[in-house]
């Protein structure tokens, strides 16, 4: 057995399970990642990069739309939400998508400074999630370079660990 | 192997799904589970991109840009310009394609009687997002089976919101179409409509792959 791939694909496995079990996924990444095979082995990686590509715009656009106190476009915003919220479900990108909750709440009231912190953070979390993805997806390749395959990973029992409150704005 | 009618095949033949999704991602997603359930794929950013594909875009003269039978709509419901629920509309008013089984998918922030507003407009199911590969499958199998059911039926010509009592959806194990078998469920005066879900014995316990139950409603 060859042990370099063994050992990074022990590293893969602890690393995905870490990142489901500290929030940054959920269960529809796993739905993704059910979807990729020999014949389409970038599937995933494309579809969280259009994901990011989604993110930076519609956060600039909501950033223009909150920028001015005396002319905010709450309805702009709320649309800005609505599709990141949206986007963020389907690719299983869990805390964008909890930040998206409480932004929506933000703007349902017209809560400029608190859109402006989700907004912060939203972009934040993009940002990290996009880092961790990279890191995950250079592991992949590591593996597959190595001449092994890419193990699947159950998270159901990491599921039960995923009782993290709403991230607050 | 093209398939060029469904109903003229007698092996397994590949849907050809339109879906309609103004998010990038979302059709990204749609497309692959589409294809890895062994159907055709066409996507398109919007409801109007939707009708101009079948040709309904109001241009009498287009056939439409589309060079294959389309089996099945799947539509996102809250889309800028036209939503879900209008495509759903205009292709039920639509002669030449209100036989095609539509489908609405939605975020669970849509409130029951928007979905139930579908369903009585002549959906065929609602799926909640994100979408699953389990979703994709059982709606396949569902579709597969209605349309086997459909050949050789006639179709009945009045529309849902004519008799909205008429979509029952028979308890017999061949079709589950609200548009078919309306001439053998009960026009009853007091309409008593109920959506059964035929297809119960499929993996029904992901949250996103609730269909919506019904209970006899009364209505004037």
């Amino acid at each position: 057995m060859n042990t370099v791939v063994a050992q990074l694909q022990r590293q893969f496995q602890d690393y995905i399970v870490s990142l489901y079990q500290q929030g940054f996924l959920d269960n529809q990444f796993s739905e993704l990642r059910k979807l990729q095979d020999e014949g389409t082995p970038d599937f995933v990686a494309e579809v969280v990069s259009l994901f990011f590509d989604d993110c930076a715009k519609l956060i600039n656009n909501m950033s223009t739309s909150l920028e001015r106190p005396e002319n905010v476009d709450f309805k702009q915003v709320d649309s800005g939400v609505h599709q990141l919220k949206g986007s963020s479900s389907s690719v299983g990108a869990r805390r964008v998508k909890n930040v998206c909750i409480s932004f929506k709440e933000c703007c349902d009231v017209q809560n400029r400074e608190g859109c402006l912190r989700c907004l912060q953070q939203v972009d934040y979390e993009y940002k990290m999630l996009k880092t961790k993805l990279q890191d995950l997806f250079n592991l992949e390749q590591q593996i597959l370079q190595a001449g092994g395959t890419i193990p699947q990973v159950d998270i159901n029992e990491t599921d039960t660990l995923l009782n993290f409150a709403n991230v607050q704005g | 192997m093209a398939v060029r009618d469904l109903s003229s095949s007698s092996s397994s033949p590949e849907l050809h799904v339109l879906a309609v999704d103004d998010s990038f991602v979302d059709r990204k997603v749609i497309e692959r589970l589409l294809r890895i359930s062994s159907c055709k794929v066409t996507t398109v950013e919007s409801g109007t991109r939707a009708l101009q594909y079948l040709g309904l875009d109001g241009d009498k003269g287009s056939s439409g840009l589309k060079d294959l039978k389309v089996n099945l709509i799947v539509t996102d419901y809250s889309m800028p310009g036209l939503t879900g629920y209008e495509l759903l509309k205009k292709i039920k008013e639509s002669s030449a394609f209100r036989e095609i089984p539509v489908v609405i998918m939605s975020s669970e922030n849509i409130q029951p009687r928007i979905q139930h507003r579908c369903m009585t407009e002549g959906a065929e199911d609602f799926l909640l997002k994100p979408v699953k590969l389990a979703d994709v499958k059982r709606l396949k199998e569902l579709i597969m089976r209605s349309g086997q059911a459909e050949e050789g039926k006639t179709k009945n010509p009045c529309t849902k919101r004519i008799l909205q009592d008429d979509i029952d959806s028979s308890p017999s194990s061949s079709s589950s179409s609200s548009s078919s078998s309306s001439s053998s469920s009960s026009s009853s005066s007091s309409s008593s409509s109920s959506y059964h879900d035929d297809v119960s014995s499929l993996d029904d316990d992901t949250p996103s792959s609730k269909r919506m139950k019904l209970e006899s409603r009364v209505h004037d």
